[in-house]
């Protein structure tokens, strides 16, 4: 019996198919966001197949080759593409490297920060009350805190690292999942279905994950994407600042301020890896930008008036031309 | 009215103790201030000297009450770097960093109105498309490199305005500009969803319809009602940009505020400066969340009563 209740709701492969191929149309009709995630495919593959793509190892210094402008400019050489730094460190294969500390640090922080601010977001949300004022006191004292100041100290205490760098941006970003969860919660915890889970018998505990927490899934996913632009600016911020990421490794921000010191001899050595981190941000801004435009049944209602109504200016304006 | 503020008092009362025993932590339980501040080849006997200076030597609760009276009495002792006062340092500071700040989002907020007006008339219109557009890109370019981008092209090439330092008047403007961009990005797009949503209502029907002029409508009746997420988001960027950005804007301008000085102190190891600071900008952050409050109950009398 429980079998043929759940062939109900079972999705077939087939299904799941067509709804990813639904979904893979509709990026297709939005442009920018279709780069955008093009764009971030690119920098995964490249962070994942750095080493097969970089033609130099990131570390390798060659004395010899110091300052070497990119390759189409009069001195540079096609073995260096995009130059080399003052070690004579090849860019390009920097840049390839670099984009591994970006999606490292921003993938995990999102993560920690989520589900930590998930869980709470939910648990105050769900069983109100103390519970609810205690943590949302918390959360708001946080959120007044000075965080970069509070991470200066904090690094400047315990000393710089990949580890440093992850727990310091986990502690202070973990408030906007907690605050948006939390509403969410609030505006369906008096919904039928969960009322009927609960008459049904279900513990708090499966009424929160298995009941409430799908239904946020979209809302959290776009934030978390837009979280993940945030980490991948501050992880740069704070390599720059020399408190992130520490040399033997290499990070986008670190080049960037390596680089600083010759700025007027050698301008590729910052301008390369501030474009990486540029387009990074700027891909990942535009799917979540159109990530918040499907998921927010409002903006779909929205978009579609709008696009009747192009096609009915294009019409008149026809009919116009026309007469 | 008189009970909200004591409530937002109490509230900013709370954010620095607990920003207080967060530093306290921090640098006496999980790091030990004596590694950090002293050389490496420090004798015992200098450390142990060091830690009756600090009074480290004293059980953990006598230093945390000590810790929290001078605090209150916005006494933080000798800077290690500078040998005077760490609080006399941070006072002579502040104006700095709170002048970048102001002026950077001051000129993103002047800005913003205007713009994000322009692209709310005419939703998905071309000038909407591109104020979004270069507002992503705005949102996109890390601030360091901005600055940098800035001292390349108008201090080195073109030669109009100083690279760094404080000399002069002329000094502010590049670090302004670099302090207002990414505010003015995420202001514009703000100010853009905040009117679409605004024009849409009925009473800009009614306005328009009892022949009140297009700039009236707009300008006054629906910007008042789309102002308050505006101004929300202008606090925030103003607290962001006072303890946040300073540290990288001052740093690449070397613009002596708070930031710079913060940084300085990191690669000096003066913990006691460093936490001068910290405390210092908490009671800046707590003092504009408390002035924003009061903005927003004069944008919507609504709010008085809650």
């Amino acid at each position: 019996m429980e079998s043929s209740a759940e062939k109900i709701w079972k999705i077939t492969w087939q299904e799941r198919f067509q709804r990813l191929q639904n979904l893979l149309l509709e990026l297709w009709r939005d442009k920018a966001g279709f780069i955008g995630m093009m764009l971030i495919c690119a920098l995964l593959f490249m962070a994942f197949a750095a080493p097969l793509l970089a033609p130099h190892h990131p570390a390798d210094q060659d004395l010899m080759a110091r300052l070497k402008p990119p390759a189409w400019s009069p001195n540079g050489s096609w073995n260096h593409i995009f130059g080399t730094d003052h070690l004579g460190r090849d860019v390009l294969s920097r840049v390839i490297y670099g984009s591994r500390v970006s999606l490292i640090v921003g993938a995990t922080v999102v993560f920690a920060a989520g589900v930590f601010g998930t869980v709470l977001g939910l648990i105050a949300g769900y069983f109100r009350g103390r519970v609810d004022s205690f943590i949302m006191r918390w959360i708001d004292t946080q959120v007044a805190f000075p965080g970069l100041l509070l991470a200066l100290i904090i690094l400047a205490v315990i000393g710089p690292s990949l580890i440093t760098v992850i727990l310091v941006l986990s502690f202070n970003g973990w408030m906007v999942y907690g605050r948006m969860t939390r509403s969410a919660v609030l505006s369906v915890r008096e919904t039928a279905y969960v009322e009927a889970a609960e008459i049904l018998g279900c513990n708090s505990r499966r009424v929160i994950f298995r009941h409430i927490l799908p239904n946020l899934t979209s809302p959290l996913l776009t934030l978390a994407i837009l979280e993940f632009a945030r980490i991948v600016l501050a992880e740069a911020a704070l390599s720059f600042l020399g408190l992130g990421i520490q040399p033997p490794a290499t990070s986008w921000g670190l080049d960037v301020a390596a680089g600083k010191d010759y700025m007027f001899r050698a301008w590729w050595l910052v301008t390369f890896p501030g474009i990486a981190i540029s387009i990074t941000v700027l891909a990942i801004n535009l799917v979540a930008s159109w990530m918040r435009l499907i998921s927010d049944p409002q903006e779909r209602e929205k978009q579609f008036a709008r696009q009747m109504a192009a096609l009915k200016r294009k019409h008149r304006r026809k009919e116009g031309a026309g007469a | 009215m008189g009970r909200y503020i004591l409530k937002r008092f109490g509230h900013g009362i709370i954010v620095i103790f607990g920003v207080t025993v967060f530093v306290f932590v921090i640098t006496r339980m999980v790091g030990d201030p004596v590694k950090v501040m002293l050389p490496l080849e420090a004798t015992i006997e200098q450390r142990a000297a060091f830690e009756k200076q600090l009074g480290l030597d004293r059980p953990i609760w006598v230093q945390f009450i000590d810790f929290m009276t001078d605090m209150a009495g916005l006494n933080f002792g000798n800077s290690l770097w500078q040998h005077r006062p760490a609080m006399t340092i941070v006072l002579e500071k502040l104006p700095l960093t709170l002048a970048l700040a102001f002026l950077g989002i001051g000129l993103a907020f002047a800005l913003s109105i205007p713009l994000g007006i322009i692209a709310s008339l005419k939703p998905g219109g071309v000038s909407d498309r591109f104020t979004v557009f270069i507002s992503l890109i705005g949102l996109s370019i890390p601030q360091f490199w901005l600055g940098l981008l800035l001292i390349v092209v108008f201090a080195v090439q073109l030669r109009w305005l100083p690279t760094s330092g404080v000399d002069s008047p002329a000094h502010i403007i590049l670090p302004a500009i670099t302090m207002a961009l990414p505010a003015l990005a995420r202001l514009v797009m703000i100010v853009r969803s905040s009117m679409i949503d605004e024009l849409n209502r009925q009473y800009v029907k009614t306005c328009t319809a009892k022949g009140l002029p297009f700039y009236r409508v707009v300008g006054v009746h629906a910007l008042r009602n789309a102002s308050l997420p505006v101004v929300t988001l202008c606090g925030w960027e103003l607290i962001r940009a006072v303890a946040g950005y300073s540290v990288v804007v001052e740093t690449v301008f070397a613009w002596p505020g708070l930031g710079l000085t913060a940084m300085q102190a990191i690669e000096r190891e003066d913990l006691i400066l460093l936490q001068a600071i910290v405390f210092t900008v908490a009671l800046v952050v707590v003092v504009i969340n408390i002035i924003m409050d009061f903005v927003y109950t004069l944008i919507d009398p609504r709010l008085k009563l809650a």
